[in-house]
């Protein structure tokens, strides 16, 4: 059984955005409008957030530009609270949401940490000629549910039922999120974390790797890695 | 039948709210309708266009409904769980009390539930609570809880209400075939007078427990999360202790309304007031020792994640709203209630009462907002104002719990007849004789005999 993960190296980021777009094509995340976003209600499922960094003083950016994708807990605090059990964690690691279950209650928003889980304030609506684009792999998401980002579950699927129609394994590689492909700068891996073979788990065991918030123990499956201090203040 | 007759006269004002009705009642019901219509305006726009219409955004997804569904059921602790320790400590002033008291749990508990609806994006899938349900979620323990609480509140309302309904039925001339149904037979017999006390009794114990768990977990919905200051352990008895505070209060304000509207002046004396009084000075006091544990313990601790929501309420955007609240809590209550003149007076308990029951609403958005608004990632920090959709539906919910409260008042009466008769009959007795059994057996004989 795999346990899926992935590696962001901040050395190589740089901030250029393309995972944003990239996850919000693939996953038919809605665009908001100016004044909704204004509001804080942009949903975007991988953010490239800014850390401020008041230790710089000249020497390093004073702003870390960090992307933030759902941390996929092994220890998530957002599925024990959903009184529905409309999100869970998959045998695969995966922390998924089943949209036509979710109430729309946002304890899970309000209990994850990390605040990656998105909330459809309204009905999504795509502008002419956009919702011709729309991925078929991926179900829209109706008012008033939770969403958030799944590693591209569907990409795994079509990539399993590929090998399965070949009559083979699935090869490492063969299953990437959008945003993982799409990097420019190469700064992101993905894979199997339980294959010591893996990119991910070679890349994992750098001394430059770190977790967000390590210390409440949930067990992130996205591995940060990053020279010298990093923001510092979470 | 004489002597019954002759007590119906004694007691003729309580059944006068039930007998006639005044047009300011009518033009009252009609202005609390007004409001409520306008909230039902507001929440069709909700229901048409989503959350979208509140003031909610990332990450504050939780506002104005929730620190509503915290607050009343907060002042749903009024009625059962005083009502109840009031009777099982056999205190004689409760009698005129209770009642009016338990109406306030039952019926706001109802509100408590309505905001959590209020607050779901897909309010049509509420029963997938039952249908799914995760009892990993502390959401489901409210559920579960709050479900066994109305049931045993209501029981608990319904039980010593039935000697009433009789007196009713025997007495007046419209809606009998109601008071009928609902007065299950009773003839007032001894054996159903002992039946009724027993499963009074049974009631008033299993609902202390219940109660007590309401507010437990309500307080642990937050507390089971690890979000800054709201991950604590004493979340459970410092919601449990705020519930209690305001729920007094709720009671002090009910029975000045009803004792000023109906002229029950004779029933509801100032050392009634007085009596509340003191216990809601006891639990300012007890509000206050948890506040300042919470707060002292957090700022030693200075976790800074924790540091940035415990600055934002002492000394930043909520300090306005934090130090009010202290003050309607805490200074108010005590200059008025520590203060014995301004404590026996009804207005000095009322609007101790008022202050607290302001106070206690600011205490419950100042727990729900700030640590959202301060997520441990600082980029995500926000602010939140509630939108007049969360401000009209707090009005008409507001509006709706008086309407029915005062409907009630007019289909049953709500002072207890029955157990205000039976302190006049029994209690004296009964009290000198307790009295007498604390005392040690070197009572002088005189005494001795004249009890039995």
């Amino acid at each position: 059984m795999a346990r899926w993960a992935m590696v962001i190296d901040l050395d190589r980021c740089t901030a250029c955005q393309a995972c944003v777009v990239a996850c919000q094509v693939e996953n038919n995340v809605p665009p908001t409008g100016v004044g909704e976003a204004e509001k804080g209600r942009a949903i975007s499922w991988l953010r490239v957030v800014p850390f401020v960094d008041e230790e710089a003083h000249g020497t390093r950016p004073p702003l870390r530009l960090t992307p933030l994708p759902c941390q996929h807990c092994d220890n998530p605090p957002c599925t024990k609270v959903c009184p529905v059990q409309a999100t869970s964690i998959d045998d695969e690691g995966l922390v998924a949401q089943i949209y036509p279950r979710c109430i729309g209650c946002r304890y899970c928003t309000t209990a994850c940490p990390y605040t990656v889980r998105e909330f459809n304030w309204k009905r999504p609506e795509w502008p002419e000629p956009m919702e011709q684009g729309l991925s078929p792999d991926v179900s829209i998401r109706p008012k008033g549910v939770v969403e958030k980002c799944t590693f591209c579950h569907h990409r795994l699927q079509r990539a399993r039922d590929r090998a399965r129609a070949e009559n083979r394994e699935l090869q490492e590689g063969e299953y990437m999120p959008a945003c993982v492909e799409t990097c420019p700068s190469g700064a992101m891996a993905f894979g199997d974390w339980d294959d010591p073979r893996s990119e991910v788990s070679r890349l994992s065991q750098s001394p430059r790797a770190f977790h967000l918030m390590e210390e409440l123990g949930t067990e992130p499956k996205v591995i940060y890695l990053s020279k010298g201090e990093w923001g510092g203040e979470v | 039948m004489e002597k019954s007759e002759a007590s119906m006269q004694q007691d003729a004002v309580l059944l006068r709210p039930i007998e006639q009705t005044s047009w300011k009642f009518w033009v009252f019901i009609g202005i609390l309708l007004a409001i409520w219509l306008w909230g039902m305006f507001a929440w069709l726009t909700q229901l048409r266009h989503g959350l979208e219409v509140t003031g909610l955004n990332v990450p504050v997804y939780w506002g104005l409904y929730i620190t509503n569904f915290v607050f009343f059921i907060g002042i749903s602790h009024a009625g059962t769980l005083i009502s109840a320790i009031l009777r099982l400590s056999h205190a004689e002033w409760r009698r005129p009390i209770t009642r009016a008291a338990e109406v306030i749990t039952v019926l706001v508990l109802f509100f408590g539930v309505g905001c959590v609806l209020l607050d779901l994006g897909r309010p049509d899938r509420a029963l997938n609570v039952l249908k799914h349900p995760n009892f990993m979620s502390p959401l489901l323990w409210d559920v579960t809880s709050i479900s066994i609480y109305l049931t045993a509140s209501t029981v608990y309302l319904y039980l010593p209400l039935i000697p009433d309904i009789a007196i009713l039925r025997d007495h007046m001339p419209k809606r009998r075939w109601f008071y009928r149904i609902l007065s299950l037979g009773w003839t007032g017999s001894e054996r159903q007078h002992r039946i009724l006390e027993i499963a009074i009794a049974t009631m008033a114990v299993l609902v202390i427990p219940i109660a007590v768990s309401v507010h437990t977990v309500v307080s642990w919905v937050f507390a089971m999360t690890v979000q800054p200051m709201w991950h604590s352990t004493i979340f459970g008895p410092y919601f449990v202790v705020g519930a209690i505070f305001s729920g007094i209060a709720a009671i002090i304000i009910a029975m000045a309304a009803i004792r000023k509207v109906y002229h029950l002046e004779s029933y509801l004396k100032p050392i009634h007031f007085n009596n509340l009084g003191l216990l809601l000075l006891v639990m300012s006091l007890l509000w206050f020792y948890f506040t300042f544990a919470e707060f002292l313990t957090t700022y030693y601790g200075s976790e800074p994640s924790h540091m940035v929501v415990f600055l934002s309420k002492t000394e930043g955007e909520f300090a306005p709203y934090f130090w009010t609240m202290v003050v309607a809590c805490v200074v108010i209550p005590l200059a008025l209630l520590g203060n014995g003149r301004t404590r026996g007076t009804v207005w000095g308990t009322v609007v101790a009462s008022v202050s607290v029951e302001i106070g206690m609403w600011l205490e419950r958005f100042l727990i729900v907002i700030p640590s959202l608004s301060r997520p441990r990632l600082p980029f995500a920090a926000a602010h939140y104002s509630p939108s007049w959709v969360e401000w009209s539906l707090l009005a008409s919910f507001v509006a709706m719990f008086i309407f029915l409260y005062a409907v009630f008042t007019k289909l049953f009466p709500i002072i207890s007849i029955w157990e205000i008769r039976e302190g006049r009959e029994r209690s004296v007795l009964e009290v000198s004789r307790r009295v007498q059994s604390y005392l040690d057996s070197a009572v002088p004989p005189a005494l001795d005999q004249k009890s039995s």
